[in-house]
């Protein structure tokens, strides 16, 4: 669950620069220009939705680690009340 | 742990709408898109720079008054500074990258900001390896965090930086500032929420630690 | 009463360390092995890369401090001589301030042997501004073992102190490491730019006045069991 996790969150950061920074297809010469257009320099979309996403996948992990170490004193509370009551 | 509800409610809603009150937000002249980056950035370190604070004020008082309860504040609190502290550094490059040309620069902001991320993970490492009587070190740890702040916030103003500088806030025009302060807001109460969250669950393990130890006896 | 504790603790250090000088050789030979192996890092056709001398010298002088640490309090482990030196009924800041003072001339020692090889290996001018540079090397000395001895007296308790002592160290005393490099960086320059020296300066002693508050505030209950 937790590698699962990883991955997929790895998978959506590096997709989203990516897809954003595809170049358009079909082209018949090259034309050299010295400088690149403005419209081509880093696009900053991608940039502030992985700030977005970071800070949003942050969360989530540290929500899931609590949550898990919580489930984990709860389950190892469990099996000692068991054991007193043997 | 009785306000947890109301206050994890408002944050995730407020969290969920921050978006469109960014959206909303009118782009600043010369750095355009990418300075959007700046109304959950910021907040991020104002969350950790609280949390330090809190972290800090209850190690002092664990460390004179030895109250169990702080400590498992001071311990939730140095874990919460951690995490926004993360967010600040990854979204921070993010926007360096396009306004600076860089990821990363060897500023005195952004150097004592990372230095401060150490500092606390250090602080959670010596509690997780330190043995017995680890909770006092982990404390001085916090006071020597909190110590750092001022040289922080200080360092942008005093050295010569090519970060924003901090009178960057006070200034904010109105369209920005609503946007600005809702995200702190925002922020504020997702810190208040995770700290409730991780102090319960610090409750449950000394409390099971209790358990382990009446069935020792 | 105080001084006169801080003094006896110091003295007791020195006394046991004349017996084999074991701590002094051995932070002594570690800091030229440590110049010797950042001075490969940053030599660039036969010469050092610039301001390379001022972070060799005190990257040098940060780690023999953290062995040096290590070793003097590892010895008070053995007998458990820093348990009966807390069981006295002396003033605890005492206690730290002799230990200080105790890591302090060490730390002397050794920069005295460090900085005229520095200076010579790397034909770093240190010398042109020698009370600056005694500024900066007092400053920095004071605030590295400020700290460090406040830590490593605490972890003498600690499992695996060995690991947590830089650990915890280090993300706290590098503010006082960059100001001790630029600011000797500073005095490296031609000519030596005075003016950045003096405000690393003042930095340093920020820094020290703030740490070395904080261990004298804290060392009482850090110490209590």
């Amino acid at each position: 669950m937790r590698r699962l996790l990883i991955v997929f969150t790895s998978l959506v950061l590096l997709a989203v620069p990516a897809f954003a920074g595809q170049a358009p297809a079909g082209q018949s010469g090259f034309v050299p220009v010295d400088s690149l257009p403005p419209s081509e320099q880093l696009p900053a979309a991608p940039l502030l939705i992985s700030a977005y996403a970071f800070v949003w996948i942050a969360v989530i992990v540290y929500l899931f680690t609590i949550w898990r170490r919580l489930n984990k004193v709860e389950a190892d509370m469990r099996s000692l009340a068991n054991k007193i009551q043997r | 742990m009785k306000a947890f509800g109301p206050v994890a409610v408002l944050a995730g809603l407020m969290l969920a709408a921050s978006p469109f009150m960014i959206a909303g937000a009118p782009y600043e002249s010369t750095m355009g898109l990418v300075q959007k980056i700046f109304y959950f950035h910021v907040p991020s370190w104002f969350a950790m720079f609280t949390a330090i604070a809190i972290c800090g004020i209850a190690s002092i008082i664990h460390l004179f008054k030895n109250s169990p309860r702080m400590d498992r504040i001071a311990e939730a609190a140095a874990e919460i500074a951690v995490l926004f502290g993360l967010m600040g550094l990854v979204t921070g490059p993010l926007w360096g990258r396009k306004a600076w040309g860089v990821w990363w620069q060897w500023d005195a902001k952004l150097t004592i900001a990372l230095l401060l991320e150490l500092t606390f993970i250090s602080g959670i490492l010596v509690r997780k390896y330190g043995g017995p009587g680890s909770d006092k070190l982990a404390a001085a740890v916090g006071i020597f965090g909190l110590a750092v702040v001022p040289f922080v916030y200080e360092a942008v103003n005093i050295w010569r930086t090519i970060h924003p500088l901090t009178s960057v806030v006070p200034t904010l025009p109105a369209p920005m500032a609503g946007p600005f302060w809702f995200c702190v807001t925002a922020f504020m109460l997702l810190m208040a929420a995770l700290l409730m969250l991780r102090v319960n669950l610090g409750k449950r393990q000394a409390a099971l630690d209790e358990l382990y130890l009446a069935l020792e006896d | 009463m105080f001084w006169r504790t801080a003094w006896l603790v110091l003295r007791k250090d020195v006394a046991i360390e004349a017996r084999s000088w074991e701590v002094l050789t051995t932070t002594l030979f570690f800091a030229v092995a440590c110049v010797m192996v950042f001075a490969f890092a940053f030599v660039k056709d036969g010469k050092a890369v610039d301001d390379a001398a001022a972070g060799i010298l005190w990257i040098a002088i940060a780690f023999s401090g953290t062995l040096a640490l290590g070793r003097t309090f590892e010895r008070e482990r053995y007998s458990e001589t820093l348990r009966a030196l807390l069981l006295a009924p002396a003033p605890r800041p005492a206690l730290y301030l002799g230990k200080l003072l105790g890591m302090l001339a060490l730390l002397t020692i050794a920069e005295a042997l460090l900085v005229p090889m520095v200076a010579l290996m790397f034909q770093a001018t240190l010398f042109s501004r020698p009370l600056l540079l005694v500024g900066l090397l007092t400053g920095g000395t004071l605030g590295f073992c400020a700290v460090g001895t406040l830590f490593a007296a605490m972890l003498v308790r600690a499992r695996s102190r060995d690991v947590l002592l830089p650990i915890l160290l280090y993300p706290i005393v590098i503010p006082v490491i960059i100001a001790g490099v630029r600011g000797t960086a500073a005095l490296l320059s031609t000519p030596p730019d005075d003016a950045t020296a003096i405000m690393w300066l003042g930095i340093l002693a920020a820094f020290d006045t703030v740490f070395l508050t904080l261990a004298l505030w804290t060392f009482e209950p850090l110490m209590t069991e």
